[in-house]
């Protein structure tokens, strides 16, 4: 007995479906076989018995009755599987080799087909055959006919042989549509197993690959490729909410202290308005760290990738520049541009303008020399390029002559909050280069640090295409 | 001004009704999709608020719907979907600004000014005049008194959309989106010395300012009164 859900499946019903074709078409080809072969023996008696009822009528219209009788007379002789009759009008044979009339009506194309006997020398015989019979001029009688017995048993032999080979047919289909049924199922069964334990919550387990590379194996392999997708993304999550548990706490802490302290003492209204806007300027804050890290987690996660066209990293970087250009020079600084024109990248050209006026900003606050005023008093100067590096990559780097990032701590600044303990004490959430470091890879590019010799220069290459 | 707004969140609804009628504005509330479908429809509003994620029928929905029976109030959508994706989205459907929540009020309401000033507008003019101070956008020049003045581009094009919106409130904000095209704060105030580098060169040499600062909004430009 089939499992019922054997018959669910859909491989089982493909193999049924074809099953019915494929049967459609045997019978089809087989009945042209048939046609060919047993109906060519039926035509081909017709035919030959046709060909002496005219070979008859001839010598009747030549002779008359007479040398009618005399031909069956003589043809009878020698009657090879030809049958003769002839019968008088009181129904006495005259001639011929069959002992009586057949009892038999004529169908309507005017054919007999009945059985005779004839006398052997171990007994009886009872044979097949076909005739048509005349009834001539004053009531004689005339049959012409076939035995067709060995016809009629080559016939029945091609017959059964075409319904075994249909049986056959279907017999092997319906097995091999099983078997291969069966076959499939027990590997999407597999797929189902390796599921429900995920689902379950094993988010390590990956669904099971049978190494044949066909589509159910690509269908796994694709399937464990989105896993571990998610696996990634819900660990960026903990860590995001890790992070922004940890590090939003604190201000928070301080910004419901502080209004419970302003609420424990009377205050003129002027100080109550400072304290608000101190809050407000609190909230700010916050709400910026919480965006970049917002930002940092879709850039990570990949959701971006959608929103990415071909853009112009040549006028990023200049809109970048002039857009800092004042503020650098109120702080005393001299901004130098250096820009390849018409480099093109594939990118979002908000992230991108975003990395660079991170950089730009951190070049800022941190690219003032040790000591301030060199000996030729020149402005410390900050270089915005965009060029093509030796690897063919579009590089857009922000240089600076400030004391730098010791090389040890080159990777470890583009963690999430990290900052430096030079630095602890100029504003900044610590997440430009975690939201840098983001971007870069989302854009499949890097970002990099070197030593300006004096200062950082911080680098993102990023894959070169055409305009 | 009468202005619906139509924000699901009550407490925020709240905040932004009492600050609107603060401000003069005649203020409508609607909770839902629905609601706010129905009375945009029935009434005339200078200005509708149209928060993006709504019960019963979601704000691109409520726009998209009173766009097609051509109403053509104009829309500023808040939401606190800020992608560049949704802000497309936003547009797309006949919003006409976009807002990410959280917001300063005084954005807001410097948005529904802009707003309006919008939807009726003057013909195109090829001249225009603050107080003393003209710029010819054709021939991209600036004068004030007679005397002209020489701009950088970037600083041309911000004293062209401050022109446009002069008497209004304009927050830095706007103008970052506006002039230089970036829907992100930078982390320093880059746009007020721009401003002031702009001052230098309108103001500095006559006696009567034009551009101001609006303390906790941004800036205006305008003639005394």
């Amino acid at each position: 007995m089939l499992p019922i859900n054997l018959l669910k499946t859909s491989t089982f019903r493909l193999a049924v479906l074809y099953l019915g074709l494929f049967a459609a078409s045997a019978i089809l080809l087989l009945a042209y076989v048939y046609w060919n072969t047993a109906g060519f023996l039926v035509r081909q008696t017709d035919e030959a018995v046709q060909a002496e009822i005219t070979g008859l009528a001839e010598q009747y219209a030549q002779g008359g009755l007479p040398l009618l009788v005399h031909t069956v007379i003589q043809r009878s002789r020698d009657p090879g599987e030809s049958l003769y009759l002839v019968l008088d009008p009181a129904g006495q044979v005259l001639a011929g080799n069959l002992d009586v009339r057949p009892n038999v009506q004529p169908g309507s194309d005017g054919w007999m087909d009945f059985i005779y006997s004839r006398r052997t020398l171990t007994g009886v015989e009872l044979k097949a055959a076909r005739a048509r019979a005349f009834v001539l001029a004053e009531g004689f009688y005339l049959l012409v006919g076939r035995d067709v017995q060995e016809r009629r048993e080559i016939e029945s032999l091609i017959t059964s042989a075409l319904i075994w080979a249909i049986a056959l047919t279907v017999m092997l289909g319906l097995v091999g549509g099983l078997f291969m049924s069966r076959n499939m199922l027990a590997r999407v069964d597999a797929i189902n197993k390796s599921s429900k334990d995920i689902m379950g919550g094993d988010l390590s387990r990956r669904l099971p690959i049978a190494g044949t590379g066909d589509e159910i194996d690509q269908l796994g392999q694709n399937l464990n490729a989105m896993l571990d997708q998610i696996e990634a993304l819900m660990i960026g999550m903990r860590q995001v909410t890790d992070n922004v548990a940890h590090d939003l706490r604190s201000p928070l802490n301080r910004m419901r202290n502080r209004l419970e302290v302003t609420l424990l003492q009377d205050m003129s209204p002027d100080e109550y308005r400072n304290v608000l806007e101190c809050t407000i300027t609190e909230a700010d804050h916050l709400l910026t760290t919480f965006n970049a890290l917002l930002m940092i987690a879709r850039a990570e996660a990949g959701s971006l990738r959608e929103s990415m066209t071909n853009v112009d990293a040549s006028a990023i970087a200049r809109d970048a520049a002039e857009l800092y250009e004042p503020v650098a020079e109120e702080s005393g600084f001299k901004i130098h541009v250096d820009v390849t024109d018409g480099l093109h990248v594939r990118g979002n050209r908000e992230l991108l303008s975003q990395v660079l006026t991170n950089l730009i900003d951190n070049a800022i606050k941190h690219g003032r020399p040790a000591d301030e005023a060199g000996p030729d008093n020149d402005l410390p100067v900050i270089e915005i390029s965009v060029y093509l590096d030796v690897d063919g990559r579009v590089a857009m780097s922000v240089a600076d002559n400030g004391p730098g990032i010791p090389e040890h701590q080159h990777t470890r600044v583009l963690e999430r909050f990290v900052r430096l303990e030079a630095s602890r004490n100029t504003p900044g959430s610590g997440l430009g280069l975690s939201l840098a470091a983001a971007v870069a890879r989302l854009h499949g590019g890097r970002i990099d640090f070197s030593d300006n010799a004096p200062g950082l220069r911080a680098r993102l290459t990023l894959p070169l295409v055409s305009a | 001004m009468r202005i619906l707004v139509i924000e699901d969140d009550l407490e925020a609804a709240a905040y932004v009704v009492r600050g609107l009628r603060e401000s003069g504005h005649i203020v409508d509330h609607a909770s839902d999709g629905d609601e706010g479908l129905t009375l945009a429809l029935s009434g005339p509003f200078d200005v509708l608020i149209v928060d993006r994620m709504l019960p019963k029928r979601d704000g691109l929905s409520v726009v998209s719907k009173l766009r097609a029976e051509n109403i053509r109030t104009p829309v500023l959508f808040l939401s606190a979907l800020g992608e560049v994706d949704d802000r497309i989205m936003g547009l797309k459907a006949g919003g006409d600004d976009y807002l990410t929540k959280p917001y300063a009020f005084a954005e807001l309401l410097a948005r529904i000014e802009v707003l309006v000033r919008r939807s009726n507008p003057e013909q195109v003019r090829t001249r225009l005049t603050v107080g003393d101070l003209e710029v010819d956008l054709l021939a991209r020049k600036v004068t004030r008194g007679g005397q002209e003045i020489d701009l950088q581009p970037r600083e041309f094009r911000l004293l062209e959309y401050m022109m446009k919106h002069a008497g209004q409130v304009v927050t830095r904000t706007m103008l970052l989106e506006n002039v230089w095209e970036y829907h992100f704060d930078p982390q320093t105030n880059v746009i007020d010395v721009h401003i002031s580098r702009l001052r230098a060169k309108i103001d500095k040499n006559f006696k009567q300012p034009l551009l101001h600062t609006i303390r906790g909004a941004g800036y205006s430009l305008r003639a005394a009164d």
